[in-house]
């Protein structure tokens, strides 16, 4: 009896400690988006470079394929993009641009000046197809498999680690 | 004559006004409408905002994007529905009851009943060691009263 009395208390105290530590750990930020598992939006946009031409999300069918939302007003675009730039010339995986709620001039300046990664980019100028992505954070990046399925989604900069542990060995696996 | 045709070219313009915006009382309506919806929904940038106090970019589409599907005549849960296939449940101020957010909801009444019988107990524990202690017995009180006599 009496070791219930401490122990009782003791492991809710755990308890209590170890879910405050996990939620320390968190960030409140990433949403965890409902489009996992699910088919990717459709979409038919001009391509930046070809403002006459477009590219839909159906044309890339068939391909492991990289979503990057970004925009030249965006500042931590600019801290992500030297690893797009690389992970580009690796050429792994394609990546395909949506110029969220840019000026195409702007968008085109800002690819001329810091390196274009993407096979193509899109222009998104109303935000209508960042809202069918559930964008809220530029950038953001989906992972795309070759049945049109989102895979993964990185909320903010795609850092190295979640380069390496998460989105290639995800890519390595969807392209077999 | 001039001033006829003036007059009727104005009645013709206000009339044409009418035409294209909404009914005075079916617009206040539909604004009260969208008012309360927005303040159910959540902004995603100012995550403690609601969609109707946030002026974040992203609220400002929501917002459109929101008018643009009530105009349609898309109901309050259709709305709704729009926006959690997108953002998830996260963009309710009001989460649904599902299996995952049972938690959420009923945790603080499991609490309470957990806290009440557990008062309860001790409740009961501490009226039993403060009951009264079994009355004496007639030989007691008469060995008591021998004990007082030979004090005397």
């Amino acid at each position: 009896m009496n070791s219930l009395r401490w122990s009782i208390p003791l492991a809710i105290f755990v308890v209590l400690v170890a879910f405050l530590w996990v939620g320390l750990g968190r960030d409140p930020r990433e949403v965890p988006s409902p489009l996992i598992g699910k088919p990717a939006p459709a979409f038919r946009l001009a391509r930046l470079h070809a403002p006459t031409e477009t590219l839909s999300a159906q044309d890339l069918k068939g391909k492991v394929w990289l979503l990057n939302v970004w925009a030249s007003w965006c500042v931590s675009c600019r801290t992500e993009h030297p690893l797009l730039v690389e992970l580009a010339k690796s050429s792994l995986v394609p990546i395909y641009g949506l110029d969220y709620k840019d000026d195409p001039s702007a968008g085109r300046t800002w690819l001329a000046q810091n390196g274009d990664p993407y096979t193509a980019s899109v222009i998104d100028r109303d935000g209508r197809v960042g809202i069918d992505y559930g964008v809220y954070g530029v950038p953001e990046t989906f992972l795309i498999d070759k049945a049109g399925v989102v895979r993964y989604k990185q909320i903010g900069p795609i850092t190295p680690d979640a380069l390496k542990d998460k989105i290639l060995p995800l890519v390595r696996e969807l392209q077999q | 004559m001039r001033r006829a045709v003036i007059a009727a070219a104005f009645l013709l313009a206000a009339s044409l006004a009418w035409a294209v915006k909404m009914e005075p009382p079916a617009q206040e309506a539909l604004d009260a409408r969208l008012k309360k919806l927005e303040t159910e929904l959540r902004c995603l940038v100012c995550q403690n905002q609601t969609l109707a106090d946030s002026n974040a970019d992203l609220a400002d589409d929501l917002r459109r994007e929101v008018r643009a599907l009530a105009m349609e005549g898309k109901s309050d849960d259709e709305i709704k529905a729009y926006l959690v296939a997108r953002y998830g449940d996260f963009v309710l101020y009001k989460p649904p009851v599902k299996p995952t957010t049972w938690l959420l909801w009923f945790g603080p009444f499991a609490l309470l009943v957990a806290g009440g019988g557990l008062w309860w107990a001790i409740l009961r524990r501490r009226a039993r060691m403060a009951s009264p202690p079994p009355a004496a017995t007639e030989e007691a009180q008469a060995r008591g009263r021998e004990l007082l006599d030979e004090q005397r």
